[in-house]
């Protein structure tokens, strides 16, 4: 009894000890990838432009599942309706780079790299707007309002886009610039899932994460829910506008088509399959179905066949996804520098007598 | 000065009127306790007090202020902490993580420390788990830090939430069965750890309780409920030999 009570204590000072510190352990791929991109800028052609549009639109999934997974696995809300927003911040930074017209004082690549964020930004800034207009109405609400709300919101996104001027309707927009390269979806994926991972491992997560748990403890624990939640779902909605922006100007062209239902339900799966409230999770699964559709191509007409099967087969044996709400971070290599180094976690001596607590 | 007032609350929910003309004065350091059969109506009190219900009459006053129809999470904030009859602790979070996050909002820093990972967020991540840490201690639960709520004993379960609701540092503790489901033994450490409590963080205390024996031992003044309405007020004695509370639990033994 007696070493079991000891393992608690001793676990959670371990946890406490290595938490503030985290980061993602994607750090070496990305160290890994980043000298892929400088060797590609040096002239070695390495990645194949079909290789890289598949790297490109891992990022962008990997912003998008990130960002869902905050809603709905962190703070337990359930949305569907994430390729709304993406159209939003896709439209939104399309035409503002569309009717940008030419800088005179600065070169055209200079002015795309100043110009590339800022209309990024604005797109994802457009999607928050739009996720502050419905999540204050509907999240106020307890239960699945938002579910029914952010689908319908879907597709008044889709038809807006379809029957308005400036969208050109089912035509869509063509010739968006291509500015989208490795390297900004890289940099806004890397941003991305490092502010989101600090939103959650911070009191603003705990509050999140509180409301998934149980909404009424968690107000009787003077949590704002309606705040955190509000928030929660802003921050969502900003983050799957700029990939919304990123995927516009990687395919040079949008139209209402790609932001349907179908979509969103695409992303939903990336964090139900890497695990809901798994931030590491909700990266594997962006880029492993991102990639699966790619490499199960020679099987040709039964590509989605397999894809399809794989899920279902995952979900049956995983239910909880790949992850669960586990992270891979740091603490793993925790273990390893201790079995190596034989250092031990600092015990703190047991000063506990007689505290007046009974109990 | 009288820390909660309570001036004639009454709701209903279709046609059943739950609680009708409660009052209730609740001076600091108090220990008072609440009764009545199943049904009678003291939970429903209990979420009026804590803002999770609106009264249709009366008002509610807390440290000179008045809350009523003030939402939930600044009531709590203003100094009512609470624990809820079936356990609501956040299962799947650790014992810790349940204690810091109802800490949370007394060691707070800015979004910018947050996104950035500045000094100043380490320091404060530090304090709050250090803090709960310490109030572990206290409720014998360190040892359990790391542990899944859910997965602790049904007895520990009702301490740590005892826990998590003095972590939010409140003037009044509104417990609501806490010793609903334990057995003598834990009762009994459960009545030492509430009277020690008491004296520690000076609260003021008000408690629903079935077990009677616990309430007697417990309380100072007693309010019985029936119906909606208070039948009887008093010292253990007073309402031990009380005909209609003898009557309102038709012949249990209220002793
Ligand atoms: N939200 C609600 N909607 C409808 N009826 C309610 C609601 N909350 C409570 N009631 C009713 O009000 C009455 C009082 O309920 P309450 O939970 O306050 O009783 P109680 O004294 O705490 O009983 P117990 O000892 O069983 O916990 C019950 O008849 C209950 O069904
Ligand atoms: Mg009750």
């Amino acid at each position: 009894m007696e070493t079991q009570t000891t393992t608690g204590l001793e676990k959670a000072k371990a946890v406490e000890k290595w938490r503030t510190h985290l980061f993602p352990a994607g750090l070496a791929i990305l160290i890994l990838l980043n000298i892929l991109i400088f060797m590609e800028h040096l002239g070695f052609s390495i990645v194949s432009r079909y290789y890289k549009g598949i790297l490109i639109l891992a990022f962008i999934n990997i912003i998008l599942a990130v960002s869902l997974n905050l809603i709905n696995g962190i703070t337990g809300l359930f949305s569907i309706g994430h390729a709304g927003f993406m159209a939003v911040g896709a439209y939104v930074s399309a035409l503002l780079s569309l009717n940008m017209g030419r800088w005179e004082f600065v070169s055209p690549q200079v002015q795309a790299v100043i110009q590339f964020p800022l209309v990024l930004l604005a797109g994802g800034l457009a999607a928050a707007l739009a996720g502050l207009v419905i999540g204050i109405p509907t999240l106020r609400l307890r239960g699945d309002y938002l579910a029914i709300a952010t689908l319908g919101f879907g597709e008044i996104i889709r038809v807006v886009a379809l029957n308005l001027n400036i969208t050109r309707g089912a035509r869509g927009i063509a010739s968006i610039p291509n500015y989208t390269s490795l390297w900004w979806a890289q940099l806004f994926a890397v941003v991305t899932v490092v502010i989101i991972w600090n939103i959650v491992h911070s009191n603003h997560g705990r509050a999140m994460v509180a409301i998934r748990e149980d909404e009424i403890a968690a107000e009787a624990m003077g949590i704002n829910t309606t705040y955190y939640k509000v928030l929660s779902f802003t921050i969502g909605a900003f983050f799957a506008g700029v990939a919304g922006g990123l995927l516009a100007h990687h395919l040079t062209f949008i139209s209402p088509k790609a932001f349907d239902v179908l979509k969103s339900i695409e992303i939903l799966l990336m964090v139900v399959l890497g695990g809901l409230g798994s931030i590491t999770g909700s990266v594997i699964a962006a880029i492993v179905l991102t990639a699966l559709p790619e490499v199960l191509r020679f099987l040709q007409a039964y590509r989605m066949v397999i894809y399809a099967g794989t899920l279902v087969v995952l979900m049956i044996f995983r239910p909880q996804g790949l992850f669960g709400r586990a992270e891979v971070d740091l603490t793993v290599f925790k273990s390893f520098f201790r079995s190596r180094t034989g250092e031990e976690v600092t015990s703190r001596p047991e000063k506990r007598g007689g505290n007046g607590g009974s109990a | 000065m009288a820390l909660l007032k309570v001036e004639d609350i009454s709701i209903s929910f279709g046609g059943l009127r739950a609680v009708s003309g409660f009052n209730l004065e609740l001076k600091p350091g108090e220990l008072v306790g609440l009764i009545g059969p199943n049904g009678a109506g003291k939970t429903t009190v209990f979420n009026i007090l804590t803002g999770f219900y609106q009264p249709q009459e009366g008002r509610v006053i807390f440290d000179g202020k008045d809350i009523t129809g003030l939402g939930c999470h600044k009531i709590n904030r203003l100094g009512i902490g609470r624990t809820f009859q079936n356990i609501r602790l956040f299962n799947e979070l650790t014992v810790l993580d349940n204690v810091k996050i109802a800490y949370q909002y007394a060691g707070r820093y800015s979004w910018r420390h947050t996104i950035f990972r500045t000094g100043s967020y380490r320091r404060s991540e530090k304090e709050i788990a250090d803090w709960a840490l310490s109030r572990l201690e206290i409720f014998n639960l360190d040892g359990k830090a790391g542990e899944i709520a859910k997965n602790l004993p049904y007895g520990e379960q009702r301490r740590l939430e005892i826990a998590r609701a003095l972590a939010g540092r409140p003037k009044l503790l509104l417990l609501d069965e806490p010793a609903a489901g334990m057995n003598p033994q834990e009762t009994m450490e459960l009545l030492e750890l509430i009277k020690w409590l008491r004296k520690e963080f000076s609260l003021t205390i008000f408690l629903i309780e079935h077990d009677m024996s616990l309430v007697m031992k417990l309380c100072e003044r007693i309010l019985v409920l029936d119906y909606g309405m208070t039948i009887a007020e008093g010292s253990p004695e007073e309402i031990r030999n009380n005909p209609r509370v003898i009557e309102a639990y038709l012949g249990e033994e209220v002793s």
